[in-house]
């Protein structure tokens, strides 16, 4: 571990010289800088959820064609966003990692995984409950769904390997190369629904054109994925710190911060 | 105000069975989430 501590002084005084951001990247600095930032997301989560339940379930009218049944929607697009985004800012992290080297970004890829598994997971849940009602079949090996469930075996591969490979820096590099080859699997879900001919229906939100949907049932799913987005920062941030204490145990900066408590 | 009574709330139109069930495992798995991620925070803080 004196290699390790080592190196990891010197990136420490090279942050300490460099811009705020390179600061930031040693694991000393970051831990409580991610300490001080988690509690204000995890109040903004539940903000917005209160919000957006709020405005889904007392605001937002009965749809023409579904009835309640839509009401799913509300929690189950922001999961389906969420487990697409994780993923690409999991395999950014992690791709940072192998071209710069820095530790903070193999510790946050792996931050990332399980929550982003957790969403991947949630949005097909909520999809077989919506399309028993709505389409009469809890599953089917369509284009969308079939991608969705590939990107939770993805999400489950990233943290078998991860955590199967003892040394943390050759996990961080073998689950960096998992994750961007998995990368092709995104535009794949979000496509699917033009390329393929599915059941699934197409986005009901789009930058392009209007979306098609009610003004106060837009609100309450975007105030939804706006929880689902500070929740996700919010547990990333906690998993961090406890993945450096874990990493770190050795160096210097714990073992004073130990003596000091 | 969409609902009524508390029933008509819980029945969702005859769908809540399909709405409860998403959001109460949407509600178990955060839950399951934060629950492992404060044990996982005990552990590291007390094998330092």
């Amino acid at each position: 571990m004196t290699l390790a501590s080592e190196s990891y002084s010197i990136e420490a005084e090279q942050g300490g010289r460099g811009s705020l951001l390179l600061r930031y990247a040693a694991p000393q600095a970051f831990y409580p800088l991610a300490g001080k930032m988690m509690p204000w997301f995890g109040a903004l989560a539940a903000l917005f959820a209160v919000a957006g339940l709020y405005v889904g379930f007392f605001v937002a009218p009965t749809d023409a064609q579904q009835g309640e049944a839509y009401r799913v929607i509300f929690i189950h697009v922001p999961a389906a966003w969420m487990s697409m985004f994780l993923y690409v800012i999991m395999a950014s992290w992690a791709a940072l990692g192998l071209v710069l080297n820095t530790r903070l970004s193999g510790m946050m890829a792996s931050a990332l995984a399980p929550t982003g598994a957790m969403f991947t997971f949630l949005a097909l849940w909520t999809g077989a409950l919506w399309g028993k009602p709505t389409w009469g079949t809890w599953w089917v090996w369509d284009a969308r769904l079939t991608s969705e469930l590939i990107l939770l075996f993805l999400y489950i591969g990233f943290i078998a390997l991860t955590n199967a490979i003892d040394d943390p820096r050759r996990a961080d590099r073998a689950g960096a190369v998992l994750a961007i080859v998995g990368v092709i699997n995104i535009p794949i879900i979000y496509f699917s629904v033009q390329w393929w001919n599915t059941l699934h229906q197409g986005a009901s939100v789009s930058l392009t054109r209007a979306p098609s949907m009610a003004a106060t049932m837009l609100t309450g799913m975007l105030l939804m994925a706006l929880a689902a987005w500070m929740y996700s920062i919010a547990a990333a941030l906690w998993r961090v710190r406890s993945i450096i204490l874990e990493r770190e145990r050795d160096a210097e900066w714990i073992q004073g911060r130990r003596g000091q408590e | 105000m969409n609902w009524g009574s508390l029933d008509s709330f819980l029945a969702m139109g005859g769908y809540g069975l399909y709405v409860w069930g998403s959001y109460a495992v949407a509600a178990l798995c955060i839950a399951a989430e934060l629950w492992l991620l404060a044990r996982r925070a005990r552990r590291a803080e007390r094998t330092q």
